[in-house]
């Protein structure tokens, strides 16, 4: 496996402040928004953006939840290897709330599919926007955009993209992975 | 800690013998993201919706049969029902051709209690689907084991090194061997309590203890899993009344409260009030009769979950 570095150091640290500038744009003080980290990686980016903003906006009140897609999947029972469940954590309705959802890596847009219904029972939003770290160009299977992207990589499908956090893994970054 | 690609090791539910630790802890697991799950405004999700369970009751059944009823709707799962009563096998219908029968319609997997010992085990040497055992004759009750030891779980935060006395009618009972096996294996200890008449003779054999008196066993526990009398399985008389036997291991308030201790009471249901537990027992803030029905759903829907993808 060959890897390759796209984002680490203080441009890791640059891109998620942008994010959360241009996340304010959007939704001034946050009174009427709802962060969603989306379960298991995602949740890492959603509590990192929710820290930032915090230091950018000392007064603003963010609410934040884990969203656990698994048993939303669509590929239950067609894939070799279980997908075993992660909690979900949202104690709040999201009734007429913007939903901001959160996730390291776009590629397929399918967990974003499982997502958007997922989310459902918690409420009815009144819009959906999705934020994401990397977005793999041109790999979709769904017609789903992200509306933050941190930064585009043209991928082939063998390649993986690995985002690294602090964390759990003792070093923020983003790999690109390709066979050899 | 769970491994994310940790699989069952086994494509049936016919008993907890057959299952690993890790299995168990795998099962115990899941079933605390489902027990999120029910707990939802809207409690369905939609990951079996292509699986068909048939639901066969050969024997009466309350709890169990609505508890897996309700785990498939949450799951989305497809269900028919069939009770013996109001079917063909009073004219005389084989149990491998009945499930054929059902098979044919096709259905994915089976969930049936049966009053014969290992009446699912027979099935799923002869039939294509998955089985899960939901209690066959004084053999084995799987889930109600597992949702016992989530039940305990969420009391106490883990089964390991507690104490756990089942009580009352152990020789009549698929209960108890279920729960005495699955709590072993998360490290639990346990005994079993009642007349001698009702401990089976080589249960020691299964490295319980065995004791003789109330008492004794309520000072050493932690968790009381207090039996039904199976008065509709016993043909001959194991002791002179009920009332003596409540005299001598009913449960009540008073013995409770002479405790020097708080200690959880458990039962599978259905309750014989005023016979094994008197009403207030039942309904005191000791017992977590009503939790263990809640965890049974979550339980279920854990194990029809994990059988399904595996």
């Amino acid at each position: 496996m060959q890897q390759h570095h796209i984002l680490d150091g203080r441009k890791f640290q640059i891109t998620i402040k942008r994010l959360c500038h241009q996340l304010i744009e959007n939704h001034n003080d946050f009174s009427n928004s709802v962060l969603i980290g989306i379960q298991p990686r995602g949740v890492f980016l959603a509590s990192r953006i929710k820290e930032e903003l915090k230091q950018i906006l000392p007064q603003a009140q963010i609410k934040i939840g884990n969203l656990d897609i698994t048993f939303f999947r669509d590929d239950f029972r067609r894939k070799e290897g279980m997908h075993l469940p992660s909690s979900t954590h949202i104690d709040f309705l999201i009734e007429n709330k913007k939903v901001i959802l959160i996730d390291d890596v776009l590629w397929t847009g399918r967990t974003i599919r499982a997502a958007l219904d997922a989310i459902l029972v918690f409420g009815r939003p009144q819009n959906v926007e999705l934020l994401t770290l990397v977005d793999r160009r041109y790999a979709r299977h769904l017609p789903i955009k992200a509306d933050y992207v941190g930064i585009q990589v043209d991928t082939i499908y063998s390649q993986k993209v690995i985002v690294r956090w602090k964390e759990a893994d003792t070093e923020d970054q983003v790999i690109l992975l390709s066979e050899e | 800690m769970i491994d994310q690609t940790q699989k069952l090791s086994t494509r049936h539910l016919l008993g907890i013998k057959d299952l690993s630790q890790s299995d168990i802890e795998l099962i115990l697991y899941t079933a605390n993201t489902f027990k999120e799950v029910i707990n939802r405004p809207i409690k369905k999700v939609p990951s079996l919706r292509d699986i068909t369970i048939a639901n066969l009751f050969f024997e009466n059944s309350t709890r169990t049969k609505l508890s897996f009823e309700l785990a498939e709707k949450r799951l989305s799962a497809d269900i028919i029902n069939f009770a013996s009563s109001a079917s063909s096998v009073n004219k005389g219908e084989t149990l491998i051709d009945t499930v054929n029968n059902i098979l044919a319609m096709k259905v994915d997997m089976v969930v049936m209690r049966h009053p014969y010992a290992g009446a699912s085990i027979f099935l799923s040497k002869n039939v294509k689907a998955q089985i899960i055992n939901a209690g066959d004759g004084a053999h084995e009750h799987p889930t109600q084991a597992l949702l016992d030891a989530f039940s305990i779980q969420q009391k106490y935060g883990q089964v390991q090194g507690k104490k756990v006395a089942i009580i009352g009618d152990v020789l009549h009972s698929r209960v108890a061997l279920s729960n005495i096996l699955c709590l072993q294996k998360l490290g639990a200890e346990v005994m079993v309590c009642g007349p001698t008449t009702l401990i089976p003779k080589y249960i020691g054999s299964l490295g319980v203890k065995i004791e003789h008196r109330l008492l004794n066993a309520l000072n050493w526990c932690d968790v009381a899993n207090m039996l039904r009398i199976q008065l509709e399985r016993q043909e001959i008389n194991y002791f002179p009344s009920l009332r003596e036997y409540t005299l001598m291991y009913g449960l009540n308030k008073q013995i409770l409260d002479s405790l020097n201790k708080e200690i959880t009471i458990m039962h599978p249901g259905p309750i014989n009030r005023g016979v094994e537990l008197t009403s207030d027992v039942a309904d005191s803030k000791q017992s977590i009769i009503l939790d263990q029905v809640e965890n049974g759903v979550a339980v279920r829907m854990a194990v029809l979950y994990l059988l399904a993808s595996s």
